[in-house]
């Protein structure tokens, strides 16, 4: 446990870097929260006000740490529905009455309301959330407003629209298909380059930009007008004198009707899951391993609806991309959340008329890809992964949700969830006659200091909650050992969150284990995976690719060990600055000493989370010390790291070496002893080699250049200044030692 | 410290394949304890009958124990009950039976009612069986009750008679108690309330201990061990974890009709025996 710190200080210290984030985030709020509001058909203007609402008031009221609020993607389906029936006022209203349940979540503590769901009938519901967005938004991406009844239609009539592109006379409208297809590309290609100046500005800001860019060209360049259809640009921005004169009134008309309530236990289900699974994820991303007040957020996130729709706003709720870009670029508290509420602000009064220059086509695109994400067929497979079950369950719920409505969708998915589990065990008592005994016991040993739980009868979607409460009342640096053998069914959705807890375990120094599962693999009553912990990484074949062929050489001539399987065991990573906000996946090709003191290996990480995801695989160099050294990072100074200073990243110069100080970025906690430890030799041996990216954790080294997968030589040059840096680091650390 | 040597000890029994093994478990705890024993059979008094229990009973006669056959014909529940209260026994042993394919345990409904309304202590026995088995680690309730006291003196006596290795005393911290955690802030500060109520629980437990008299706690290791769970059921729970030989616990509060309607403490032992119970009245 952490000492309290000086509270007032260290926010003021760490202001810089959140503002700056905040920034980043606004970048990518605003294009996402006019798409997200013009999908619902809503005015484009109140995603950007739920942004603004929310922002300001969870940031103010909220109980979690990096979070960002704003109009969510998981509602887009839920308010086109109450929008269609209800009218925009009677939305509006709709809106505000979730706000006020939402709020009442909070306070009757429920903030584990999302537990109460198999995992895999959210992610049917996620996917036919997406779905319903894909495809609705893609004909509008390609030029063809469609109106069409149900959600389903539209996905049907997606290769006519496709096929129709190729048909347009009009010049207009093939240029809004052009301009929503290279948008697509934008988004889909983001995230596959590495470019530092290209990551600056997230791809959604990259769309606008250009987009206005592109128009600005026509009308003052070329003096044409745009080529892009009128109809197709976005219409209806209003300026922040007008937003503020021209505030709807929530028409309260409908609140007896059956619609009316069906929409606002729609908006809330919706609301409340995704705001408390992105809160969950948000927390495992969060560098200083806090946890996060759920019921405090959600009675924030109600508030902020309640606020939001009187003010002509969708929905506020936690979203996840955002967030995650949020980390990623450096955020510590509430006030990032702020500051990107603050930002939109600041656009919306300085830049409104040039939002209209937007084509529509564009902004779909970059929902076309959020629905993308959600429905993708890597979901399907890895559900199927788990188990033909989870996919009955996952395609139920979708089906559901795609022709009826998301609330029987859900209700659907926890009933063939259950069905299942009883066909399973061939038995309804075992759910019955257990399902309200307090089936969890935990206590910590007293000789060793290990938590001991013990799961008795079942532990499934019913009363995992049970479980968690125990879980949540243990320190995460702590050792666990969760004990099934008295439990005679374990489902997918408590394997899933407990491999969830097991991560943040890890990640935090501690030991989360479960046993007593073996027997239920051998026990021929319980054949199905539903227990299995995490569903294996697929073994690669035996046949070796040429590259790791010269590996298996160089591992050989270096007298060194090579492994090609990817192991997920990479705990010693955890303490490098480096990956604090990334979430590794796993490492392969290995090449190592027998002590593991020295190790190379091919790495596959990934930054942020869901649209905001890169994947990222690279190849680095562990060397572990014998000394301890001052905790540092050094790396190149470039464009990025001089933007840093304005945001308060202190760079350490050396006071001999303007040159060395002018070409390498170095930071670490400890000024003093890390200018005293780069002294001539160390420089000297820095300035002649190749740059390098270069961390210390105090015991060990990180070394990496690239962030892709080195080639053989590269490879070779690595292993080779790694060796030599270790040696220089050693002679220093022992000149230390003789001074002192 | 009061603890209440069983003077009298009572087994009802009837012609069913476990007989033989009812007789044994309770013939043995009679010499242990130096207690009598009394037979209950629910029907009439017939001489062939009591031929076949005296046969069975005859070796711990001859080591000298004082057994009686009773016949009290009637009602089951009515005639144990009855039997207890004029032969003043004081511990009524009780049978379990087993869930079909499972090695589930539970309390049927008679022996289930007598556990409610009787006024003596009882044993549960889950496996009775014709050689003994030892009974090595007893598991024992520390909560904060005025019975508990009573109850660990009453541990620690049957303990000694029972030559048991080692007792734990298992004080059930409830969750009510500790409050809900939510996030850091107040899981800082529900682990160091946990750490102080661990030290009260612990310092009450001691203060029983200290009072108990010195040549029960010979040899024995004494062991205490706060758990988190429901009160009353989670006791079971841990003595099924720990393979504990002998759970033995307060018996309930005379419960009224809403008790009765939500089960709790003993209820649960009931319907789920982790292992043989005695319940010290």
């Amino acid at each position: 446990m952490s000492p309290k710190r000086n509270n007032i200080s260290s926010f003021i210290a760490k202001l810089p870097h959140n503002l700056f984030s905040g920034f980043v985030v606004s970048l990518i709020a605003l294009p996402l929260g006019l798409g997200l509001a013009m999908a619902s058909e809503a005015p484009p203007i109140s995603g950007i006000i739920a942004a603004v609402v929310g922002g300001i008031m969870v940031s103010i009221l909220g109980g979690s740490h990096v979070t960002i609020s704003g109009p969510g993607n998981g509602l887009v389906g839920v308010l086109l529905v109450a929008i269609t029936t209800l009218g925009i006022e009677g939305a509006y209203a709709a809106i505000i009455c979730s706000g006020v349940l939402l709020m009442l979540l909070g306070f009757l503590k429920m903030g584990k309301l999302a537990d109460f769901f198999p995992s895999s009938a959210i992610q049917g519901m996620l996917a036919a959330i997406g779905l319903i967005i894909l495809g609705k938004q893609f004909h509008i991406m390609l030029g063809n407003k469609l109106s069409l009844d149900g959600s389903f239609d539209y996905l049907l009539e997606m290769p006519n629209t496709i096929i129709g592109v190729f048909k347009y006379t009009e010049p207009g409208l093939t240029f809004a298909a052009i301009a929503g297809v290279s948008s697509l590309a934008i988004m889909v290609l983001y995230s596959k380059i590495r470019n530092k100046f290209l990551q600056l500005v997230p791809a959604p800001m990259w769309i606008v930009l250009i987009a206005i860019g592109i128009s600005y060209y026509y009308e003052l360049v070329l003096q044409q007008p745009n080529p892009v259809s009128p109809q197709y640009m976005i219409q209806g921005i209003p300026s922040a004198t007008q937003i503020v004169e021209e505030i709807p009134t929530p028409s309260f008309s409908g609140i007896g009707s059956l619609a009316f309530w069906t929409s606002v236990f729609a908006l809330t289900l919706v609301a409340s899951i995704e705001s408390l699974l992105s809160i969950k994820a948000v927390d495992k991303l969060d560098p200083q391993k806090r946890r996060s007040n759920v019921n405090k957020d959600l009675k924030a996130l109600g508030l902020a609806t309640i606020g939001s729709g009187f003010l002509g706003g969708l929905n506020v709720v936690t979203v996840i991309a955002r967030s995650s870009v949020n980390v990623n670029n450096g955020a510590s508290n509430r006030s990032s959340n702020f500051a990107h509420a603050s930002f939109l602000v600041i656009f919306i009064v300085l830049f409104s008329t040039q939002l209209t220059r937007i084509p529509l086509p564009a902004l779909m695109a970059i929902l076309v890809y959020t629905g993308y994400k959600l429905a993708s067929p890597r979901i399907v497979s890895k559900i199927f992964s788990v188990g033909k079950e989870q996919l009955l369950i996952f395609f139920t719920t979708l089906f559901f949700t795609l022709f009826i409505d998301i609330i029987t969708g859900i209700v659907a998915g926890v009933v063939i969830t259950f069905l299942i589990h009883i066909a399973i065990n061939k038995s309804v008592s075992i759910f019955f006659r257990n399902v309200l005994k307090p089936n969890v016991l935990m206590f910590q040993e007293k000789e060793t200091g290990v938590y001991y739980i013990s799961v008795k009868h079942f532990c499934t979607f019913l009363n995992f909650y049970k479980l968690k409460q125990k879980l949540e009342d243990i320190p995460e640096d702590k050792d666990v050992v969760l004990d099934f053998s008295m439990c005679q069914f374990v489902d997918h959705t408590v394997m899933e969150n407990l491999s969830g807890y097991q991560e943040i375990f890890t990640k935090r120094d501690g030991h989360f284990e479960v046993i007593g599962l073996d027997l239920h693999g051998t026990d021929s009553e319980h054949p199905f995976a539903l227990r299995r912990l995490i569903p294996g990484l697929s073994k690669r074949g035996n046949a070796l690719t040429k590259r790791q062929l010269t590996l298996f050489e160089i591992a050989k001539d270096f007298s060194l060990e090579y492994e090609s399987e990817r192991t997920t065991d990479t705990h010693f990573l955890d303490s490098f600055r480096y990956f604090r906000t990334k979430k590794i996946e796993g490492i392969y090709n290995r090449i190592f000493n027998s002590e593991k003191s020295f190790r190379l290996f091919d790495i596959n990480f990934s930054e942020g989370e869901f649209i905001a995801k890169e994947d990222v695989k690279t190849t680095m160099l562990y060397v572990k010390l014998n000394a301890s050294i001052p905790k540092f990072t050094l790396d190149r100074e470039g464009f990025i790291e001089k933007m840093g200073h304005l945001a308060g990243f202190h760079d350490i110069n050396i006071d001999k070496h303007p040159l060395f100080s002018k070409h390498f970025y170095l930071v670490g906690p400890d000024k003093y002893a890390i200018a005293a430890f780069f002294d001539d030799n160390l420089i000297r041996f820095l300035e002649c080699n190749p740059y390098y990216h270069i961390e210390s954790n105090g015991s060990s080294l990180l070394i990496f250049s690239k962030e892709r997968v080195a080639g053989i030589k590269e490879v070779i040059a690595l292993s080779d200044f790694g060796k030599r840096l270790r040696e220089v680091l050693e002679i220093e650390v022992n000149e230390i030692a003789l001074q002192n | 410290m009061e603890y209440k040597k069983f003077q009298t000890i009572g087994i009802g029994v009837t012609f069913s394949p476990n007989l033989k093994a009812n007789i044994y478990e309770a013939s043995r705890l009679a010499m242990l304890f130096g207690s009598k024993l009394l037979l209950i059979h629910v029907g009439n008094f017939s001489e062939e009958k009591r031929a076949k229990f005296e046969t069975i009973l005859q070796p711990f006669i001859i080591d000298g124990l004082d057994a009686k056959i009773v016949f009290q014909p009637g009602n089951p529940v009515e005639a144990i009950l009855e039997a207890v209260s004029r032969n003043n026994i004081d511990l009524l042993i009780l049978g379990a039976l087993q869930r079909e394919n499972f090695l589930k345990y539970y309390v049927g409904s008679i022996a289930r009612k007598i556990t409610r309304k009787a006024t003596c202590s009882i044993m549960l026995l889950i496996n009775p069986s014709i050689e003994r088995i030892v009974c090595k680690h007893i598991v024992v309730n520390g909560l904060e009750d005025v019975k508990t006291q009573k109850t660990i003196a009453n541990a620690f006596f049957v303990g000694h008679a029972l030559k048991s290795e080692k007792i734990t005393i298992v004080e059930e911290i409830s969750h009510d108690e500790v409050g809900t955690v939510e996030d850091t802030k107040t899981l800082r500060k529900t682990n160091l309330l946990k750490e102080r109520l661990r030290r009260r629980e612990d310092t009450r437990v001691q203060k029983i201990l200290a009072q108990l008299p010195e040549h029960h706690k010979e040899k024995i290791k004494i062991a205490t061990q706060p758990i988190f769970g429901k009160r009353g059921y989670s006791i079971g729970h841990y003595a099924k974890v720990v393979r504990a030989d002998l759970l033995i616990m307060n018996a309930a509060t005379k419960g009224n009709f809403l008790d009765r309607l939500f089960p709790h403490d003993i209820e649960h032992i009931l319907t789920e025996l982790p292992t043989d119970v005695l319940i010290i009245q």
